[in-house]
C-alpha cells in the first residue's frame, strides 16, 4: 500500500518555484531519501509535504489528498523535523515530546493520562528515560536529536519527514541515529522520507532515492541505480568513486584529481 | 545493531530505571508502540511522567504569600494608626463588634488603603502576565508591555480622551478603557510590524520598541499641553501611581483583567508549542498566526486595563516572569498563571514601599519597579548571553 504519493508537485514560496514537477510514490513501511546538492529544494519539497510551503500538484497520504484534511488531522497523519529545530532552551526533555501530542488535543484541551503514557513509552524507546526532566539546553547534540525524534514519535504519525537528521553528529551518532529510525520503521511499519546530505549513508539506509539538482528530478530508484559515478559527478560538480565494501555495500567514496606528489 | 548504539542504549536504559515505578506495567497503556519488540521494559504508565504542571503545592505557596503581604500592606501605612487596631477593626467588621477606630480612621483603611493595595495586585496580576504572554508571542525572553510601546500606546490614548473629554474618564464602558485598549494593540503592532520589516530578532524588536514607545510618549506630551485644565491630572497619571480613592478603578479593571487572564491562561499550552517556531508548531497542526493574534489581544486587553488606572509603570512583566521561571519551570502552563499571583505581589510590595518609604511623600512606584527591573533586566540579558540575535 502507498503511504505518500507525489504528483506533479512544485513547491513555490509565491511565485517563486523551488522544486518543480516531482512524481513519486513510496510504499508503506519504505524509507525514500531525498538527495542533491545544497540548493536543490530538498528541505522545501519536505515542507510542501508537511504543509507549510505551499504546492502545486496533489500529495496524497495513505491515498487521501493532503488538501481534503485539517490542519490537525494532516498532522496526525505526518510528522515533520526541520533540519535546525528550535529548541525551547530551559523545557525539559518530557514537555518538549509532550508538544508531540498536539495535533490528538483540542487547542485549548490538556493532555491525557494515555498522551503522558505515549510519551514515556517514546522516551522509554529512545533511551531518553534519565534524561527525561533534563532542560533541553543541558543535552548533548546526539541528546538532542534523539529529543527531536521523541517529538516525532509521540506524534504516533505513521509517515515520518525528517530534514538532514545527522545535522551535527559524528559518524558514530549518526550511525546509531539512523539504526534507530530504520529500527522504528521495521517494528512500527512507519515510512520514512529523509533528506540527507551523506550519499554513503542515504545509500546504505534509504529503500527509494530521489536526487534533485536546481529544483528538477534527475533520478530516481534504488541506491544503485541512482548513485553512479556518471550521475554524481554531473549534478554535484564532484570526483567521486562508488565502491562497495567487502559485505556488498555501496560506498561513495570523494577522491582528488591531482595529488602532489612527494 | 552497532557497537556505540547498543554501549550508549545500555548505559541509558540502566540509569533509566533507577526511578521507574515497579509496577511500571504497559497493561493499561492504551499505547500500539508498547506491543513491538523494541519496547524493551514494556513502557511505562502515564504516572511516571513528569511533565511541568501546576503543582497545587506552587499555587498554595503563591496565594499565602500574596495574602500574606496583601495584609501587611493594608496593615501598615503611612498613617500611622497602629496595626493591632487595623486588625480589631477588620474583627469587628467581621463580627459587628464595635471598633477601636473613628470613622475617619475606618474611612482610611477601607476606602483608601485596602482599594489600594487590591488595585496594585491587580495591576501587577496584570503587568506581569502580559509580560510572560509577549515573551511567548514573540518568543523573546525581553519581552513586557513597556518595552514594547503597549503600555505607551495604551498611555497616548488614555491621555487623548483625558483631554478631549475628561467627563467620560469615570465610566466603566466608557471611552477611556477602549481607547487605551486600541492604543496598547496600535503600540505592539507598530512595534512588531517596524521589528519584522528591520530582519527580526530579539533586540531589533526592542529596540523598534523603544523608538514606538518613545514616538508615543512624545505624542502623549503634545496631547497634555493642549489642555491646560487637565495638565496636573494627566501628569500625575503619567508618572505611574495607584493614588486611588474608593473602588471605582478596581471595578473599572476588573472585568478587563479577569477576562485577559483566562484567555491567557487557557492559551498557556498553546505558547509552548508556538516556542517550537512557528514551521514546527503549524506542523503539529497549530495555526501560529490565529494563536498570536489571540494572545496578542488578550494580552493588551491586560495591559490597557493596568495602564488605564495605574499610568506608565514598567519591568514588572520583565522581573516576575523570570523569577517564576526560575523558581518553578519554564512552560508556560506555569508561567503564566503564577505570573498572575507573582505580579500581583510583586506590585503590592513595591506600592507599598513607594508609600511609606519617604512618607508623607510619595516617591511614583515607577521608580521602585525600575529601581528593582533594570538591573533585573541586565541579569536576564547576561542570562540568555550568546542566545539572543
Amino acid at each position: 500500500m502507498t503511504a505518500l504519493t507525489l504528483d506533479a508537485v512544485s513547491a513555490r514560496y509565491g511565485t517563486r518555484v523551488v522544486t518543480s514537477d516531482v512524481s513519486i510514490s513510496v510504499e508503506r513501511g519504505g524509507w525514500l531519501a531525498i538527495i542533491g546538492p545544497n540548493g536543490a529544494g530538498k528541505s522545501s519539497l519536505l515542507k510542501a509535504v508537511v504543509g507549510i510551503v505551499s504546492h502545486d500538484g496533489s500529495v496524497l497520504l495513505d491515498g487521501v489528498p493532503a488538501s481534503s484534511l485539517s490542519n490537525r488531522e494532516r498532522a496526525k497523519a505526518v510528522a515533520y523535523a526541520p533540519q535546525t529545530p528550535q529548541l525551547p532552551d530551559r523545557l525539559t526533555v518530557t514537555d518538549y515530546a509532550l508538544l508531540g501530542r498536539t495535533p490528538h488535543l483540542s487547542p485549548l484541551a490538556r493532555e491525557r493520562r494515555s498522551d503522558l503514557a505515549v510519551v514515556s513509552t517514546v522516551l522509554e524507546r529512545l533511551d531518553l528515560g534519565a534524561l527525561a526532566t533534563r532542560a533541553l539546553q543541558t543535552l548533548s547534540g546526539g541528546e538532542r536529536q534523539r529529543a527531536v525524534l521523541a517529538r516525532v514519535l509521540a506524534q504516533e504519525s505513521s509517515l515520518l519527514l525528517l530534514d538532514e537528521p545527522t545535522t551535527g553528529l559524528d559518524i558514530g551518532h549518526a550511525q546509531a541515529l539512523l539504526d534507530l529510525i530504520d529500527r522504528l520503521r521495521h517494528e512500527e511499519g512507519a515510512t520514512v522520507v529523509s533528506t540527507l546530505h551523506d550519499l554513503t549513508l542515504s545509500a546504505q539506509y534509504a529503500t527509494q532515492l530521489l536526487l534533485l539538482d536546481n529544483g528538477k528530478v534527475v533520478a530516481t530508484g534504488t541506491p544503485d541505480q541512482v548513485l553512479t559515478r556518471d550521475t554524481i559527478e554531473r549534478h554535484y560538480a564532484a570526483t567521486v568513486e562508488v565502491l562497495h565494501t567487502t559485505s556488498g555495500q555501496l560506498v561513495v567514496a570523494p577522491t582528488r584529481e591531482s595529488r602532489i606528489q612527494t | 545493531m552497532r557497537r556505540s548504539e547498543s554501549a550508549r542504549a545500555v548505559d541509558a536504559s540502566s540509569a533509566g530505571h533507577a526511578g521507574v515505578n515497579s509496577d511500571g506495567h504497559a497493561g493499561e497503556s492504551p499505547d500500539r508502540r508498547s506491543n513491538g519488540p523494541g519496547g524493551r521494559s514494556g513502557g511505562r504508565s502515564g504516572d511516571d511522567v513528569r511533565p511541568t504542571r501546576l503543582r497545587a503545592v506552587a499555587v498554595v505557596i503563591a496565594v499565602v504569600t500574596l495574602l500574606g503581604v496583601a495584609s501587611v500592606s493594608a496593615l501598615l501605612g503611612a498613617a500611622d494608626l497602629g496595626w493591632t487596631r487595623v486588625v480589631r477593626e477588620v474583627w469587628a467588621q467581621l463580627t459587628g463588634g464595635t471598633s477601636p477606630l473613628s470613622a475617619t480612621e475606618a474611612a482610611i483603611v477601607w476606602e483608601v488603603r485596602v482599594p489600594r493595595v487590591v488595585l496594585a495586585g491587580l495591576v501587577g496580576a496584570a503587568l506581569a502576565v502580559s509580560g510572560a504572554a509577549f515573551q511567548g508571542v514573540f518568543r523573546n525572553p525581553l519581552a513586557d508591555p513597556y518595552l514594547l510601546g503597549a503600555a505607551a500606546g495604551a498611555g497616548m490614548a488614555a491621555t487623548i480622551v483625558v483631554v478631549a473629554a475628561p467627563q467620560t474618564t469615570g465610566w466603566v464602558l466608557g471611552p477611556l478603557p477602549i481607547a487605551a485598549f486600541a492604543g496598547a494593540i496600535g503600540g505592539v503592532s507598530l512595534t512588531w510590524l517596524l521589528g519584522r520589516s528591520a530582519g527580526g530578532g530579539t533586540a531589533v524588536l526592542l529596540l523598534a520598541g523603544v523608538a514606538v514607545a518613545s514616538f508615543l510618549t512624545a505624542v502623549q506630551t503634545f496631547a497634555q499641553q493642549l489642555n491646560t485644565d487637565t495638565i496636573k491630572q494627566v501628569y500625575s497619571w503619567m508618572l505611574g501611581g495607584l493614588n486611588t480613592t474608593g473602588w471605582r478603578e478596581v471595578l473599572i479593571t476588573v472585568p478587563y483583567i479577569g477576562a485577559a487572564a483566562v484567555v491567557l491562561c487557557l492559551c498557556a499550552r498553546l505558547l509552548d508549542v508556538l516556542a517550537v517556531g512557528d514551521d514546527e508548531a503549524a506542523s503539529l497542526g497549530v495555526n501560529p498566526a490565529r494563536v498570536r493574534v489571540v494572545v496578542l489581544l488578550a494580552a493588551s486587553l491586560a495591559t490597557a486595563a493596568a495602564v488605564a488606572v495605574s499610568g506608565l509603570i514598567g519591568f514588572v512583566g520583565i522581573v516576575v516572569p523570570h523569577v517564576v521561571r526560575l523558581l518553578a519551570g519554564a512552560s508556560y502552563r506555569v508561567v503564566v498563571p503564577l505570573s498572575l499571583f507573582g505580579g500581583a505581589t510583586f506590585l503590592i510590595i513595591t506600592d507599598y514601599i513607594a508609600r511609606t518609604a519617604f512618607a508623607p511623600a510619595e516617591v511614583p512606584i515607577g521608580v521602585i519597579t525600575a529601581f528593582t527591573g533594570a538591573p533585573f533586566f541586565l541579569l536576564v540579558l547576561r542570562m540568555y548571553r550568546g542566545r539572543l540575535r
